[in-house]
């Protein structure tokens, strides 16, 4: 008789399909994973703490490098936070903006997601596709902000500068191709056997164990819970826009799967009723003491000048109290908890990933089944290293 | 508002003595309650106000104020599309608190970070372990009194400081 033993095995956390150095130690029955246990934290740059020393504009390129998948996703909800402590209104132009960028960046890091995901299960061709779009909204990125993922674009009460010309025709063209790109991406994967065998009945985790374990965004959806915070507690603008929430129904890899690929189409279509919608206008709040003036002021006028040394250096007063802003964000609820003590630096800002959360339901999501199975979904979570370390 | 919140309500019938503070800014409410009542208040909330969704936990710490630290529970009830904030004062001598894990699951990883950088310790937690920092680490960095540079070094002396 052969003596049966346990197998502990170290998984990362240089690993290529651990999305970034996540480390697992896994505890094997033969090929059955019976225990995970997740080592995190090796990305940690103390944004949190960094940001208690900071004025409120100097933390912005902070968020970028947090979800660097989605980095205006993340200053977006650190902005509406600070915002909704001010009390500020944003003009609708610079709301619009942030719509639609926000879009794009749900629809670029979707496309990261599906290309990793694909080829973590074997599949090449999706994930060459899947940048090849990615690109282009990377390039559009370069356009309006300079940097093809630290965006630094937006700022609290609006945006850093107006859109750039042919800013519009490039995103419609992108939108505009895009319905068939997923097409193509569907054709390859939907009814692909090995793709279905892989992710069909993967990673199952019922509606009421996801909301237990806090997961939010896609992998809820994809679990059967309908609830998107655009929708349901709209910010920044979504309320006037028109589109579907996808909702799954068997709980596993393949319904998160559908999901996010109906996701990319009603971000494209929101996209779409953005620019239709945009109007000429300020893209800045009428706050001279939270605004940074217009650029031909610094350069032109000694006023405009003093009035951008005084912001960018002192930063600007914020009236005492804690506001909590969700967002939803392409991976989840993203949320931060912003704490003023009246002064012109947060005196707590705590940073609510969806990647931490979501993934800390992996070993729910995984026990029992086999390594090449944790593989999927580790890749289903969707998760970021840089959001979940901070 | 606040007071007519639809949990504020039902928390201060059944918890009177436990509900120290009710407060709204900005449309968000925030009750205060006393730390030895926290696990029965969340599942209260949980089961009966139905707020089902632990988005996050975390402290605060007002160094040179008594208590010291402040836990702060943000919670969301997907039946209502509701948020509420529990926040219960922690002392410094007795930096502990019950643990809401048994409650929501989610819990166990956010208080491991509160514990790791706070140092606030959660009372029958499961599994409490540093996360984000390394396991023989000294100190909590999101603590006020612990330098922005790190231990044994100068104090930061940026410009805003």
């Amino acid at each position: 008789m052969a003596s049966i033993e346990k197998m502990t095995l170290n998984m990362g956390p240089q690993h290529p399909s651990t999305h970034g150095v996540l480390r697992l130690v896994l505890e094997l029955d033969g090929e059955i994973i019976e225990k995970i246990t997740p080592h995190i934290g090796y990305l940690h740059r103390g944004v949190e703490k960094l940001s208690e020393h900071r004025t409120y504009h100097q933390t912005i390129p902070l968020t970028d490098r947090l979800d660097y998948l989605a980095p205006m996703s993340n200053n977006l909800g650190y902005v509406l936070a600070v915002e909704k402590l001010l009390g500020v209104e944003v003009p609708e132009r610079a709301e619009t903006i942030r719509v639609i960028m926000a879009e794009l960046t749900r629809i670029k890091s979707h496309l990261v997601w599906l290309a990793c995901h694909a080829l973590d299960i074997g599949a090449m061709t999706v994930f060459l596709y899947c940048f090849r779009e990615r690109e282009e909204v990377m390039d559009i990125y370069e356009m309006i902000s300079g940097a093809r993922m630290t965006s630094n674009y937006f700022r609290v009460g609006g945006l850093s500068q107006d859109l750039p010309e042919g800013f519009e025709k490039k995103v419609r063209d992108f939108i505009d191709a895009f319905d068939a790109n997923v097409d193509t991406y569907e054709g390859l994967l939907t009814k692909n056997t090995i793709w279905l065998q892989r992710t069909v009945g993967n990673g199952v985790i019922s509606a009421e164990d996801a909301i237990d374990a806090g997961i939010t965004g896609p992998a809820l959806r994809g679990s059967g819970v309908d609830w998107d915070l655009r929708r349901d507690n709209p910010y920044s603008g979504y309320e006037k826009y028109n589109f579907q929430v996808p909702v799954g129904e068997k709980c596993d890899t393949f319904d998160r799967y559908k999901v996010r690929l109906v996701e990319m189409r009603e971000s494209a279509k929101i996209v779409r009723q953005a620019l239709d919608s945009l109007k000429p206008g300020p893209i800045l709040a009428d706050l001279p003491q939270v605004c940074y003036p217009p650029k031909e002021a610094v350069y032109n006028t000694i006023e405009g000048l003093i009035h951008h040394f005084k912001i960018a250096s002192e930063g600007f007063p914020v009236p005492e109290g804690e506001v909590y802003q969700g967002i939803e964000a392409p991976k989840g609820e993203l949320g931060y908890y912003v704490v003023s003590d009246g002064g012109n630096h947060p005196y707590r800002m705590r940073i609510r990933p969806p990647s931490f959360v979501n993934l800390s339901a992996i070993e729910k999501m995984s026990k029992g089944s086999m390594v090449a199975d944790l593989v999927a979904v580790i890749g289903t979570l969707d998760i970021v290293l840089g959001e979940i370390d901070r | 508002m606040a007071e007519n919140h639809r949990a504020v309500v039902k928390l201060k019938e059944k918890y009177a003595s436990s509900v120290l503070d009710v407060r709204e800014f900005r449309g968000e409410v925030t009750v205060t309650v006393k730390k030895e009542d926290i696990v029965e208040i969340c599942r209260f909330l949980k089961e009966d106000a139905a707020y089902n969704l632990l988005t996050d936990v975390t402290a605060v710490d007002y160094l040179g104020q008594e208590p010291r630290f402040m836990m702060v529970y943000n919670m969301y009830s997907i039946p209502n599309k509701d948020r509420l904030r529990v926040k219960a004062p922690v002392a410094e001598a007795d930096a502990c608190i019950e643990s809401v894990c048994g409650v929501w699951s989610t819990a166990n990883w956010l208080e491991r970070e509160t514990y790791d950088l706070f140092g606030i310790r959660f009372n029958n937690h499961p599994d409490l372990r540093r996360i984000l920092m390394t396991d023989d680490w000294v100190g909590h960095p999101l603590r006020k009194d612990y330098p922005l540079q790190g231990p044994d070094r100068e104090p930061y002396k940026g410009r805003l400081t």
